[in-house]
């Protein structure tokens, strides 16, 4: 909570005030990205220097949800212009005010410049980062300020609920559904008109619709994105669910580390009661429907659909067997439809503009079942060692390397690039070799990873597989409930044989040992997390088996990660002689002659690199 | 605030075009008034302004004003630039108050190019 700064959680400036006077907006980003960057600092400086212009009836600032492109942050576009600025700091405010707000000349130097051409790229609409993304559950995103109904229905919001209440049958609703394609995109990839009908068909009442919004892989932040700059479209899209099924009340569980998109979900709930589109009588239809919101605590196995209803009754957050399918028997043994943030976010448009233009876009066929392909878009989160980091929502169909290379902008720092972990904890490496792989749920799960929620963790040479490996499992030992035996003690015992790998402990066989004992988890754990765990294990050792045999047969990390396995040494032919290095070690473990090479004490050296990030000759290296 | 019945979605959509048109950035017309150390200081800021107003009292939703640098030719300010979708620009110099409101009556709200004020019609050449 205390990263936070106090006036995001306050009521936003621009409330009740008319915009349509205004001849530009600054649309500045207000994800959390931005505001732990310093966005709110920039707001408080232009509104400062927009006063002192004469331009603060004129010129609006508008908080928008998150813009995508994180790396650059803090970042604003200005309307009507589209002209993109980034990394923003409160001093290049005045200039920035006189030159563009009042004389029109927009301002290079606060310009994007790719690292290619160094040329400054003014327009948002032409920077290579968005010109290839397709927004669909994000369509919002950077245009409406989050906390205003009324900006949400203007670009067409809860348009498609009073067309499904007025204009179609539930079942019709549900077959539209079905038909569209649309596949859950919070991990497991099941038809979301399936899971609508399987529910409506129940017998048991009352039913649920529950959003989940328990977003907990390591580097994935689409939902909290999508709740933070458009929290309404997740409400319609729930309407529409709970209109399809037959439900009255819904839940959206959502962890509280989120305070943001806490406090804009509640502010969005609020105000479309107000305005008649949740509670008695929607739009005045005869439909009654309300959201409460269930704050979960963080546990990462409650983002698992029993695991989650489980906490949601105030149990103990551990999953149960799933042959009793929750869409029959979910909250309080009820029917409970469950469906990811960015699923509901699909909704609205898909019943707006039908499935048959949804299906026109991602891979395959689905007009005979839903399983055929993966239709529509997938917001990925690209984090890493990738240039642009940010949130980027793709169509289907849309291979690695576009998305990692085309968008992301390649590799920072000059590194080569080495494999890209999809999918979270669950997910697997993909190595080089698979780059041009078009990205949707099959094709990920037949290389051996998973879409997941759509984490993307991209990795350079200086990455070690094993260590990656290492890392999640480690992660997962944490986060394992201990309900079944073979997570519980299956991860410990894998963390234990890879830690063995990574202090060159191990011992030959210790690699067959290892897949054998995933094989035995993947079969045998009682939820998806246990039996997803093996994937990073899985696919490190099918693509990179040799460094897994250089750190057990010669003792080696060929990445230079692994301490245990590694020395730093200092090049004499490159070494001045500064002392730089030896004044730093936190271990005296240099010593050398002022202006002549130094030299590492290996006994004393704990490898931590301090040396080798202070060094101005790039004299220390790994061994 | 009332409950919302269907049809009032559709007025919502209709109060918010104007505030919208702008981020879309797209316009029927879009009103340029040079901004450049010159244009200031011959008086570009009340002219901006007189446009806001012409353009609040019309209470249309599809024109966007913006702002540009020196059009080059300082002795002739104040100046604007009318546009209108799918015609060449029009600029126009020497401005006051009085001649905006003529300007924007007769060209941005019925099409008629105010050639008395009128400088030339069309852009430079971009190489």
């Amino acid at each position: 909570m205390s990263t936070i700064p106090k006036q995001v959680l306050e009521e936003s400036q621009t409330a009740g005030r008319d915009l349509s006077r205004f001849r530009m907006q600054l649309m500045l980003c207000s994800g959390t990205a931005c505001v732990s960057s310093g966005s709110h600092k920039i707001k408080d400086a232009l509104e400062r220097e927009l006063a002192k212009q004469n331009l603060d009836d004129e010129v609006a600032v508008v908080m928008t949800g998150c813009n995508g492109f994180c790396a650059q942050g803090p970042v604003m576009v200005v309307q009507p212009d589209g002209i993109f600025y980034q990394l923003l700091s409160d001093k290049d405010i005045p200039l920035l005010v006189e030159e563009h707000m009042l004389k029109g000349r927009p301002v290079e130097k606060l310009m994007y410049k790719p690292s290619a051409t160094k040329t400054a790229v003014p327009k948002m609409s032409e920077i290579g980062f968005f010109k290839k993304q397709r927004l669909l559950a994000l369509r919002n995103r950077g245009l409406i300020d989050p906390e205003k109904i009324e900006e949400y229905i203007a670009r067409d919001g809860y348009k498609a609920l009073a067309k499904v209440l007025t204009k179609m049958k539930p079942e019709e609703v549900v077959q539209e559904m079905i038909a569209s394609g649309l596949r859950g995109r919070g991990g497991g990839g099941f038809p979301t008109g399936i899971k609508w009908k399987t529910c409506r068909d129940a017998p048991e009442s009352p039913k649920y619709v529950v959003c989940n919004a328990d977003e907990g892989d390591p580097g994935a932040y689409m939902d909290r994105s999508i709740v933070e700059s458009d929290p309404h479209v997740v409400l319609e899209g729930m309407a529409i669910a709970a209109y399809a099924v037959g439900a009255k009340k819904g839940y959206v569980y959502i962890r509280h580390e989120y305070p943001l998109a806490l406090k804009r979900l509640q502010k969005a709930i609020a105000d479309a009661r107000e305005y008649g589109l949740l509670g008695k009588n929607i739009l005045d239809q005869g439909f009654d429907f309300d959201i409460s919101i269930h704050l979960g605590a963080g546990a990462f196995v409650c983002g698992e659909s029993t695991a989650l209803m489980a906490s949601m009754e105030g149990r103990v957050g551990e999953p149960r067997a799933k042959y009793i399918h929750t869409v029959e028997h979910g909250l309080w043994d009820r029917p409970t439809n469950l469906n990811n943030v960015e699923t509901y976010a699909n909704v609205p448009q898909i019943m707006l503009r039908g499935s048959k233009w949804f299906t026109s876009i991602g891979t395959g066929d689905v007009s005979k079942s839903p399983w055929g392909g993966s239709k529509g878009t997938k917001v990925f989160s690209l984090v890493g060692k990738v240039k642009n980091t940010g949130l980027v929502e793709v169509p289907m169909g849309t291979t690695l390397r576009e998305i990692i290379f085309d968008i992301g902008g390649g590799i920072s720092n000059g590194k080569k690039f080495k494999a890209v972990q999809t999918g979270g904890p669950s997910g697997g490496v993909i190595p080089e070799s698979l780059l041009d792989l078009p990205v949707d749920f099959d094709q990920l799960t037949k290389v051996g990873s998973m879409m997941g929620s759509g984490g993307m963790i991209v990795m350079n040479e200086d990455d070690c597989m094993v260590d990656i490996a290492r890392y999640f499992i480690d992660f997962l030992v944490g986060e394992s409930c201990g309900k079944c035996l073979p997570c519980r003690e299956g991860l410990r015992q894998m963390s234990s044989m890879l830690n063995d790998i990574c202090s060159g402990k191990a011992e030959k066989g210790t690699i067959d040992l290892l897949e054998n004992l995933c094989y035995t988890v993947r079969d045998t754990a009682l939820c998806a997390l246990g039996r997803g765990a093996v994937n990073p294990v899985l696919t490190t050792i099918k693509y990179f088996r040799e460094e897994y045999e250089a750190h057990i047969n010669k003792k080696k990390c060929p990445a230079g990660v692994c301490k245990a396995l590694i020395t730093y040494k200092i090049d004499a032919g490159k070494c001045n002689g500064c002392t730089l290095c030896a004044r730093e070690c936190p271990q005296q473990a240099i010593t050398g002659e002022k202006l002549k090479p130094h030299k590492i004490n290996t006994d004393l050296c704990i490898r931590c690199g301090v040396c080798r990030d202070v060094c101005n000759q790039d004299a220390v290296y790994v061994k | 605030m009332p409950k919302l019945k269907i049809e009032d979605l559709d007025k919502i959509v209709e109060q918010s075009k104007k505030t919208m048109s702008v981020r879309y950035g797209a316009g029927r017309v879009k009103i340029t008034v040079h901004m450049g150390t010159c244009g200031i200081s011959a008086g570009a800021r009340d002219i901006l302004s007189a446009v806001m107003r012409c353009v609040e009292d019309s209470g249309v939703d599809d024109i966007i004003v913006t702002t540009s640098g020196c059009a080059g030719l300082c002795s002739r300010e104040p100046m604007m630039t009318v546009e209108v979708v799918q015609h060449p620009p029009v600029k126009y110099v020497d401005l006051n108050e009085k001649k905006v409101k003529e300007i924007f009556d007769e060209h941005v709200m019925k099409g008629n190019i105010v050639e008395d004020y009128a400088l030339a019609i069309g852009g430079e050449q971009m190489l």
